[in-house]
Order: structure tokens, then C-alpha cells, then sequence
């Protein structure tokens, strides 16, 4: 019995919580101030504070989404009205998104996706394994720029960093927040 | 065998009526036959249209609703390109813009790849589907309704709204728009004031 509670266990090892409570509202400060004015998703668990404190935004508009590939759609028309996008997404929706995305990169749209990773690091479900390995490789094949951050620290630049690349100079980027800094599902 | 219904109204006649005397409005047009009807019927910086990104027309109509509200925004679509994008209905009617009307141009087929016969083609109600989301929705079949369409996306509206228009099922002569998306792109921002980057 205790062989076979062991196996159903969602973590092996004593489980970690999130490293600093507080980095959503650091990016939520950060996008405020690259001027972000529009806000699309599809929700994660990893994004749910993200996503409170912009739907609490009377000056962002947030758009909840069926499926992650309308976001791409949504921030072009954005950004043709001088609008700024951000998409806050899940691993999985990435493989929502691929077809859509040459929406962005043939047009040069600006893009910044925030993507929590799933099916990478002590992951207890198997389906969300094959999409979290093909994260980067599918971007990075229709033309997406990943960067990766694991740290709370390095998060936070990061999405600052890529807001800059993003709306000044034009390109199309994911950040992608590592399973390990999000901290693992309890079922 | 399906057979399609024929129906009456000439695709190319009812967007050139639709975009007549536009004022402020700006135009964001699907994939295929509607971005070359867009075309024939003026060429405009006010216009975008796309080449791919199939089931996006309407979305990207969204978004720029959102950040123009003071404007009409028109998006003259397929019934394919919006066969792909139906989840959209549901996120545009939850979203609600008030400045939003999306023109499906129903041919019942899948006009740029052989004529194939649609979903729509074949019984869907596409102003129903929206309908149930939360659009208003509208099928309009008699060419001498498309009129009081074009005086409907000047007035005032409460909520994002669809036009369905049944039109006969052919291939016209191209008009094809730009390719270059950048340039498409740039000019529509430059038209409202914003610099391209």
C-alpha cells in the first residue's frame, strides 16, 4: 500500500513553494511602465495574480480568450490603433498559437507573450509533457524569440527587457517562466 | 449530394456600398475574395488586410476596437475565415465593443480553392452561432437590405453586432491588395497619428 501511494504521489521529495510571493505584482509594475494598455489570456494558475491585478486596471482592457491563437490576433489590431498587448498564456496554448503567429512575424507585429511552463520540472502530469518540449523549438520554428527566465530576479528583467524589444523594436517575443520558478501543482 | 442555396447578392456591389462616404471608419478584411472586395472597392490606408492567419479577421477587428473606440470598425470577412474562428463570437461578445461590426460575406463555399461547399453551405447559421454568444446578429439574403446595412454601421450601438450577407456563390476577377504587411501595417498607423515603430 505504501508502495503504491508512493507512485500516485505528485512529488518526490519535500515540495518547494514558489520562490517570492510577490514577482506578478514586480511584472505587473514593469508592463505598467512599458506602457501596456491591453491585456489578453488564457488563464494559468501560475498567471492568476497577473491577471487580478490587470483586470482590476480601469485603464487596461482585458480580453479572456477560448483559445491562446485570438491573443495574437487581438494585439495586431492593438497595435494598428497604438495600442500595447501583452498575452499571458500557459505552455500548452503556445501549440494553440503556432499558424496564428505568422500573423505577427510576417507583419512585424509587435508581440510579448508571457508563457508559465508546464511538463518540465517535477511534472505529475503526463499530458502536459509533450507541448512543454515543444515550447521553444515551436516558437523558435515559426519565428518567436524565447527567453527564459528561472529566477524571480531574472523574471522580472526579463519581461522588461522584453518589452522593450517588443514595442520598440518590433519583434515578436515569449518570455517563458520556468516550471521550477512557479513551484510545483499540489493535487 | 449537398447543393447549396443560390442567393442573390453581389459580393463586390454590397462591400463597395457598404464602404461608401466611410468617414472615420476603419476596415480590417479576411483572407481571400473579402480582402480582394475590400480592395475593389477603394484602396485606403484606413484599410488592413490579410493574406493568412486564417480565423484572425474578426480578432484583430477586437483589438483594434479596443484601442479605437471612437471609431466605427468594420471587418469584412468570409464565411470560411469565420468558420475558423468561431470561439471568437464568444470572446468578442464578452469583450463588447460598442464600435465593432463584422460583415460576413456568405458564399456558402470555400470560394479560393475550388468551390467546395461550406458549413454554412451546408445549414450552419452563422448569425445564430453569434446570436447564442451574445452578438447582434442579422442574416440579411434581399439586395435591397445591404443599404440599410451601410446606414447601420453609422449609428450608434450598444453592442458588437454581425451581418450575415447571403451572396451569390462565383469567383470574381482579383483585385488584389498590397502583400507587403509592413507596409500595410505602417500606413494604416501613420493614417491615425502613430509612428510605425
Amino acid at each position: 500500500m505504501e508502495r503504491a501511494a508512493n507512485l500516485t504521489a505528485t512529488t518526490i521529495g519535500e515540495a518547494k513553494p514558489a520562490e517570492g510571493s510577490d514577482w506578478p505584482d514586480a511584472l505587473y509594475r514593469t508592463l505598467k511602465q512599458a506602457r501596456v494598455n491591453q491585456m489578453a489570456y488564457v488563464p494559468d494558475a501560475g498567471h492568476s495574480r497577473l491577471i487580478d491585478l490587470f483586470e482590476q486596471d480601469a485603464d487596461v482592457g482585458c480580453t479572456v480568450l477560448t483559445t491562446e491563437e485570438e491573443g495574437i490576433a487581438v494585439a495586431a489590431g492593438a497595435w494598428l490603433g497604438g495600442d500595447r498587448t501583452v498575452l499571458l498564456m500557459q505552455s500548452s496554448g503556445v501549440g494553440n498559437c503556432i499558424n496564428m503567429l505568422s500573423l505577427a512575424t510576417i507583419s512585424r507585429f509587435p508581440l510579448l507573450m508571457i508563457v508559465t511552463m508546464r511538463g518540465e520540472w517535477a511534472e505529475f502530469n503526463p499530458w502536459q509533457v509533450p507541448m512543454g518540449l515543444a515550447t521553444e523549438p515551436a516558437l523558435a520554428a515559426i519565428g518567436v524569440r524565447s527567453m527564459r527566465a528561472s529566477t524571480v530576479d531574472a523574471l522580472v528583467e526579463t519581461v522588461g527587457s522584453a518589452a522593450s524589444m517588443a514595442y520598440l523594436a518590433d519583434q515578436q517575443i515569449a518570455v517563458l517562466i520556468s516550471q521550477q520558478l512557479l513551484g510545483t501543482k499540489t493535487w | 449530394m449537398v447543393t447549396a442555396v443560390s442567393h442573390s447578392i453581389d459580393r463586390r456591389a454590397a462591400v463597395a456600398a457598404l464602404l461608401r462616404d466611410r468617414g472615420t471608419m476603419l476596415a480590417v478584411s479576411g483572407l481571400g475574395s473579402p480582402s480582394y472586395d475590400l480592395h475593389a472597392a477603394g484602396d485606403s490606408d484606413a484599410n488592413f488586410y490579410l493574406w493568412g492567419a486564417m480565423g484572425s479577421a474578426a480578432l484583430v477587428g477586437l483589438g483594434l476596437a479596443r484601442a479605437q473606440p471612437n471609431r466605427t470598425i468594420l471587418v469584412v470577412t468570409g464565411d470560411g475565415e469565420q468558420l475558423m474562428g468561431l470561439g471568437g463570437f464568444a470572446t468578442i461578445a464578452v469583450a463588447a465593443p460598442r464600435n465593432l461590426v463584422i460583415v460576413v460575406i456568405d458564399n456558402g463555399h470555400f470560394g479560393e480553392t475550388g468551390m467546395q461547399l461550406s458549413h454554412t453551405g451546408r445549414g450552419v447559421e452563422l448569425a445564430a452561432v453569434a446570436a447564442a454568444c451574445g452578438i447582434e446578429a442579422r442574416t440579411v439574403s434581399d439586395p435591397n437590405e445591404v443599404e440599410a446595412v451601410r446606414a447601420a454601421l453609422h449609428a450608434p450601438f450598444e453592442a458588437p453586432r454581425l451581418f450575415v450577407l447571403k451572396v451569390k456563390a462565383e469567383n470574381l476577377p482579383r483585385s488584389l491588395p498590397p502583400r507587403d504587411a509592413v507596409e500595410v501595417k505602417n500606413r494604416f498607423r501613420r493614417h491615425l497619428g502613430f509612428e510605425t515603430i
